[in-house]
């Protein structure tokens, strides 16, 4: 394998993995907002 | 409207099923394939040119185009583009949203029920000891409908297996949809969707470190050859439109966005909770799934046992099936079997998170606005499919299938984008859509984000639509000047068979539609088209239907 396919392979599958990890992560510390929508619909008006 | 209370039980049950949706078979078929054909490293930079200035915009707009219409009662793309401009003529754009899911679902249950016959297939070893012909075979044997002439008559041969692993497979997805969102496709996504990764980590962990193979009489039969193939970069390549459009429509596929189905599913999120960040997580899985997982199996393996030059040649959707067993087989019977299963097992779980989600805007449409039930709205759509799959599964070597792909899973994604585009960036107005997609986000999207959703993606999108009507011969940058030239000097323009104003219009072809007393082909491409506009019209009628109930009930609640 070529040294500059190895460089972009694993660069862009380097910063995919963080990306996503980050994201991931970020969703499961945060922690789950208290308010309902049931209260808060707003009907449609045609 | 009927008070419909479906909704998610937890927050990574709706980011598993969100990214399941965009997870398909695409992202392990297609894109390698597309990279290996469009210059290979250098295809990942419009490739993600095109996700940061078109992928992801689209998707942060139908995460809250969805939550909009959800919070006010609409869970389908009729009545979402509805609560965002009362013109009626939006509600019959977004029947694309609904007709795109149900075209595609048709044939793509199909595929998935390959998939699932093929895990079962490798389970119980049935690739054992043949080789690479008698595997391609196999497939042919499965699924080769094949239609024969006797005197004047045409007659069907249709393989009792395929077609019973596609009524299993079509009545797996109605149960499943039948049990709602959060009792039924969530639960799903939650195995689903981690057994995928799983597998395919597996299997990628094989393709990058499979190496040189020895294969007799084959010396580029070595799979870091695939790899470097895949990512070198050839920059020239960059200056090529025909690589741009490929980088682009293959953001379109892999993100599922320009099919209504991220709408739908956005619509049951609560009017305060977060999609800016929970949409970059599913949008990032997918990422993940394809660029990391899609990229280091098919491809690499193939050439570890095939040779770099047969990979070239060959690279296409088929090999998952007439071709991955083969390879499997080298590593003897107890991989191959694993390597079977978690293949297929892979292909099938991607392909039913994906049908799973294209169930849901025709069930959301019919629960809100007739006020069926689950288990009544399931049935109907297994139905539907039913009839629209039929002919692509007993005409497929006329093309159907090829006809309703093209119609539903091309154009019909490039019309519905462009539409969504300039609906919400222009017509319910930038501005409004920035808080929509600002209230309750977790993370703070990029300023500037603002300037690129009402400037620089619909001038993407339309572009691509624009070269999408247009093409000339096969799209390379030559042919567009050549394309130019014969406008000036001989007033005509070399139609490409793909570009939609040459389909629409039978350009390239003859118009036949029975020779010698029998159908030809273009019959069942007519017939195909006709089959999808009666869909298309038969849905937007319902929508007139569900209009005019919408108004009595207005009208009642007033009086």
């Amino acid at each position: 394998m070529s040294t500059s396919a190895l460089i972009l392979m694993v660069s862009v599958q380097g910063t995919v993995i963080v990306l996503t990890a980050y994201f991931l992560i970020k969703v499961l510390r945060t922690p789950p907002k208290t308010d309902s929508n049931a209260e808060e619909d707003e009907p449609d008006l045609l | 409207m009927a008070q419909v209370k479906e909704g998610w039980g937890s927050r990574i049950g709706l980011i598993l099923a969100m990214a399941g949706n965009a997870v398909g078979l695409g992202n392990f078929l297609r894109f390698p394939v597309q990279a290996v054909q469009n210059g290979g490293g250098a295809f990942i930079i419009p490739y993600f040119v095109s996700f940061l200035l078109m992928g992801i915009p689209l998707v942060w707009i139908e995460w809250s185009m969805g939550r909009y219409g959800g919070i006010r009662g609409n869970h389908s793309t009729p009545f979402i583009f509805n609560s965002m401009s009362k013109k009626r003529i939006w509600k019959y754009v977004g029947v694309f949203g609904i007709f795109t899911n149900i075209g595609i679902i048709s044939y793509y249950t199909y595929i998935e029920s390959w998939t699932l016959s093929y895990t079962l297939k490798s389970i119980f070893q049935s690739f054992a000891g043949l080789s690479s012909d008698q595997v391609s075979a196999t497939f042919d044997t499965y699924a080769g409908i094949h239609t024969q002439v006797a005197g004047n008559q045409l007659i069907i041969n249709a393989p009792f297996w395929a077609i019973v692993a596609f009524v299993v497979t079509l009545a797996i997805n109605i149960y499943i949809l039948s049990k709602g969102l959060s009792g039924g496709t969530e639960k799903v996504a939650k195995i689903a969707m981690p057994l995928l990764i799983l597998f395919g980590i597996f299997l990628a962990i094989r393709g990058i470190t499979l190496g040189a193979t020895g294969m007799a009489g084959c010396a580029t039969c070595n799979s870091h050859l695939g790899l470097d193939f895949l990512w070198k970069p050839n920059f020239d390549s960059l200056a090529n439109p025909k690589v741009w459009l490929a980088a682009a429509g293959q953001i379109f596929f892999t993100l599922s966005v320009g099919m209504g189905t991220i709408h739908c599913y956005a619509a049951y999120v609560s009017k305060n909770d977060d999609i800016a960040l929970n949409a970059m997580s599913a949008g990032w899985m997918n990422e993940f799934v394809e660029i990391v997982l899609g990229a280091s199996v098919v491809i690499p393996i193939a050439v570890g046992y095939m040779g770099l030059d047969w990979v070239k040649e060959n690279a296409g959707f088929m090999m998952a099936f007439k071709t991955m067993p083969y390879l499997f087989n080298q590593w003897g019977p107890i991989l191959a079997t694993l390597s079977g299963v978690a293949w297929f097992g892979l292909l099938f779980f991607a392909g039913i998170t994906s049908s799973l989600a294209m169930g849901t805007p025709f069930m959301g449409f019919v629960e809100d606005e007739f006020g069926w039930g689950r288990v009544k709205s399931a049935l109907v759509l297994g139905l539907i499919i039913l009839v629209l799959a039929l002919p692509t599964i007993l005409f497929f070597q006329y093309g159907v299938f090829d006809e309703y792909d093209y119609w539903t899973g091309t154009v019909s994604l490039v019309i519905f984008a462009t539409a969504e585009i300039i609906l919400f960036s222009w017509i319910f107005g930038v501005d409004k859509g920035w808080k929509e997609i600002n209230r309750g986000a977790d993370i703070k999207v990029p300023h500037f984000y603002k300037f690129v959703m009402k400037w620089i993606t619909p001038v993407f999108i339309l572009v691509i639509f624009f070269t999408a009507m247009v093409k000339p011969l096969q799209g390379e940058m030559g042919d567009w000047q050549l394309a130019i030239h014969q406008l000036f000097t001989k007033g005509s323009w070399p139609w490409a068979n793909d570009s939609i104003i040459a389909q629409v219009f039978h350009l390239n072809e003859k118009v036949t539609w029975f020779k010698d007393g029998l159908p030809t082909g273009m019959f069942f491409k007519d017939m195909s088209r006709l089959l999808l506009l009666s869909t298309f019209l038969g849905l937007s009628y319902m929508v007139h239907l569900a209009t005019k109930k919408r108004k009595l009930t207005s009208k009642s609640l007033q009086s």
